[in-house]
């Protein structure tokens, strides 16, 4: 007994000093470890883009998805926003898409058609050598993809080159490839002399110059008859990064500041009364073991709390109606234990066999119970959308956490708490319900 | 009164209450949100009065958006569906809304087909893995049972309660769809699933205590009729099986009368299919191991 009284201070120590880091954290505006808070409830924009890979080859899907992404975040951070995420959704038959998206969470921004904007001027650039086929009596100009595009490229810059009849000098855009870029600008010059290498950008043919002699050395300039204004913008464009793949705006959501404060409190309120009424129902039906309970319970609480800010996850509104659901769930173990106990009860035993016996006994159903809802709350967070992966999370999370709580805390705290013999005042404590045990 | 012996009265009483959510389903149908379908949903909060919702029909109408539904949400909200607009779409709907009075965007959400489609898709799977996952489990969880029932009939008992389970929240849905107006969204899919992972609780409860039974009585060597070891697995778990779920709905029931608005009906449907989850897990699932049984020492 003496040995579970000292592991009932600790696990009281170490819940105390859980409460204290999730308050502290959270009073202190600088901290690192405040709660991280969804879109849903922050306020902001999500944007999800299609990334179209029919022109890209199989084998360079993944590379242009990272450089896609890499070309949106220095974008993004452009845009000046705190905290930007900029995640990529792959296609494959595990993933359940066949589509290969961008998802770009801009905390804070509530102007939806502005972000859409900024991200929109993100140019694709990409190099086609142009044959010519006979189809018939006509005869068409194919442009085939060289592989070269905007992501072999390391800058632009303006410059103004002969070649305008006037006598004027012409604004043209200088292209600068990276190392890699270079080599295969090379070899594509060096292969293809004679033929026409259009210079794509957005999809349009801006120039199309003819190969006179392969190019070494990685640069190339488009003649496109710009305005000085346009040259000027398409470098800036160029320099933030030019696409590998075109993107297409598929879906976006933007939520107002009001909305997500809202939620909050609400979410806040939810789960007081919740616990409230929780904590009320086991003390008053299971009297001292479920007083024991209600303390495992806070603990519980506390901890998920300071996990959720630790790791961190992203709390969301379904999050937090998680959270909720889990307090509820929590108790189930207990309730199954104390039931089990006052059997044993029932039978005779004294109040700390009871105990023991009545969490053995328990085990079984509390371990299939939880590993039921474990395969449930995979197969959710699987399911994917983030409304969907904050529920999952946080509910993955807490079955978890209860299964700790329930057959390591309330073992504790009630093995420390429990006499040998029951009488007096140990028949009521131990009693449950409204019958006399 | 003793559950396992008058098992046939809860048997039509459940036939029943199965019957009229499946007709709630059919009759009213399970609209589908943009989460499946693609489009887009706009909320848009009035700071005076709100209009009326015919005259915001009209204002709207001036955007070529083909149907555009609206729902009155809270006291002075709209929830606006339509086809995904394009970004000018959506400013020029934000601009005559706010022509005469002055409305401000709480959300916008736009979907595109695609995406809505794979959803969908993901979703019925997600609900089939969870559901062969769990019967699997079952079935392996009680390898060790085979008489009078094998454990792949725990299973098979398993997969019908589940099933009652999903059906009764969905008819529940069906009807609360057809008065208010709500759509399935992402987040009805996620109650379904959460359900089937949570309601399976209450029925393991009973079953363990009747693979208790079975493997007690077969140390000792007491003859006793399933019906009976079954009937008394019910009434031992009964209270158990009760205060496990009312510590669940009553935590739903504080996230339906005071969480967000945006998990309102989610919680709501999670209530319901606990209550069913509960109900079936009594009256449903050890009861139906007695034909089962009967059917199987037959042979």
């Amino acid at each position: 007994m003496n040995r579970f009284r000292v592991f009932a201070i600790v696990a009281l120590v170490i819940g105390g000093l859980l409460t204290y880091f999730v308050w502290t954290t959270q009073a202190n505006p600088e901290s690192s470890y405040r709660f991280k808070l969804g879109l849903d409830l922050a306020g902001g924009t999500e944007l999800v883009y299609k990334a179209d890979m029919s022109q890209t080859d199989q084998s360079q899907r993944n590379d242009a998805l990272s450089a896609l992404q890499g070309v949106i975040e220095r974008r993004v951070n452009l845009f000046g926003v705190a905290e930007p995420l900029v995640q990529t959704d792959q296609a494959s038959a595990f993933s359940g898409s066949s589509e290969d998206h961008l998802i770009v969470d801009l905390p804070g921004v509530t102007d939806i058609k502005a972000a859409i904007a900024a991200l929109g001027e993100t140019p694709t650039l990409d190099f086609k050598l142009a044959t010519t086929t006979t189809v018939g009596t006509t005869t068409q100009v194919v442009y085939i993809p060289t592989g070269l595009t905007g992501r072999y490229l390391s800058s632009a810059a303006l410059q103004f080159g002969s070649g305008a009849t006037s006598g004027l000098s012409a604004p043209q855009v200088l292209l600068n490839f990276n190392s890699d870029g270079a080599k295969l600008f090379e070899q594509i010059t060096s292969q293809n002399v004679g033929q026409t290498l259009a210079i794509f950008l957005d999809g349009q043919p801006i120039s199309a110059p003819v190969i006179q002699e392969a190019i070494p050395g990685g640069q190339a300039v488009i003649n496109g008859h710009f305005t000085a204004t346009e040259a000027r913008d398409l470098v800036r464009n160029l320099n933030f990064g030019a696409l590998p793949v075109p993107i297409s705006l598929d879906s976006s959501s933007a939520v107002g500041p009001t909305l997500g404060s809202a939620a909050i409190t609400a979410g806040v309120m939810a789960g007081l009364i919740g616990f409230a009424i929780i904590a009320l129902f086991m003390i008053a039906w299971y009297r001292l073991p479920g007083f024991v309970a209600v303390v495992a319970l806070a603990e519980y609480v506390a901890f998920m709390l300071a996990v959720i800010k630790i790791i961190p996850i992203t709390l969301t509104a379904s999050g937090i109606a998680g959270l909720i659901i889990s307090v509820g769930m929590a108790v189930d173990a207990n309730v199954l234990i104390f039931e089990r106990t006052k059997e044993e009860l029932h039978e005779g035993k004294t109040p700390r066999e009871a105990v023991h016996i009545g969490f053995a006994r328990a085990w079984t159903a509390i371990r299939d119970g939880h590993l039921t809802m474990i395969i449930s709350g995979v197969i959710l967070f699987w399911l994917g959308t983030s409304i969907v992966q904050g529920f999952a999370l946080v509910f993955v999370l807490g079955v978890l956490a209860s299964f700790i709580s329930a057959v390591s805390l309330s073992r504790i705290f009630l093995l420390a708490l429990v006499p040998e013999t029951r009488s007096g005042a140990w028949k009521f404590l131990l009693g449950s319900g409204i019958r006399k045990i | 009164m003793n559950i396992a012996t008058h098992r046939k009265i809860y048997f039509w009483i459940t036939g029943l209450i199965l019957a009229a959510a499946l007709g709630a389903i059919v009759f009213f149908g399970l609209p589908l949100d943009i989460d499946f379908t693609g489009g887009s949903l706009m909320q848009v909060s009035y700071q005076n009065e709100r209009p009326a919702l015919s005259d915001i029909q009209n204002q709207i109408a001036v955007v070529p958006l083909g149907t555009v539904s609206i729902r009155a949400v809270g006291t002075n909200a709209v929830a606006i569906r339509a086809r995904t607009m394009t970004p000018a779409e959506h400013s020029a709907v934000l601009a005559v809304l706010s022509q005469n009075t002055s409305a401000t965007e709480l959300s916008y959400t736009s979907v595109g087909p695609t995406l809505g489609g794979q959803f969908a898709n993901k979703a019925l799977w997600a609900i089939l893995a969870v559901t062969l996952a769990i019967i699997l489990y079952i079935a392996f969880a009680f390898r060790k049972v085979s008489r009078p029932v094998p454990s792949w009939g725990y299973g098979i008992t398993v997969v019908t309660c589940l099933l009652h389970d999903l059906v009764i929240p969905a008819g529940f849905f069906a009807v609360l769809a057809h008065f208010t107006g709500i759509q399935v969204d992402a987040l009805f899919i996620t109650a379904l699933l959460a359900l089937l992972g949570y309601s399976v609780n209450d029925t393991i409860v009973i079953f363990d205590r009747v693979r208790e039974h079975l493997a007690r009585n077969e140390k000792t060597g007491l003859k006793e009729e399933f019906e009976t070891t079954v009937g008394k697995s019910i009434s031992e778990t009964m209270t158990r099986s009760i205060n496990t779920s009312l510590t669940v709905a009553l935590a739903l029931l504080a996230l339906v009368l005071f969480g967000a608005a945006a998990t309102r009906t989610f919680a709501l449907v999670m209530l319901v299919g606990v209550i069913a989850g509960t109900y079936s897990s009594i009256l449903l699932a050890a009861p139906l191991l007695i034909p089962l049984a009967k059917k199987f020492t037959k042979k």
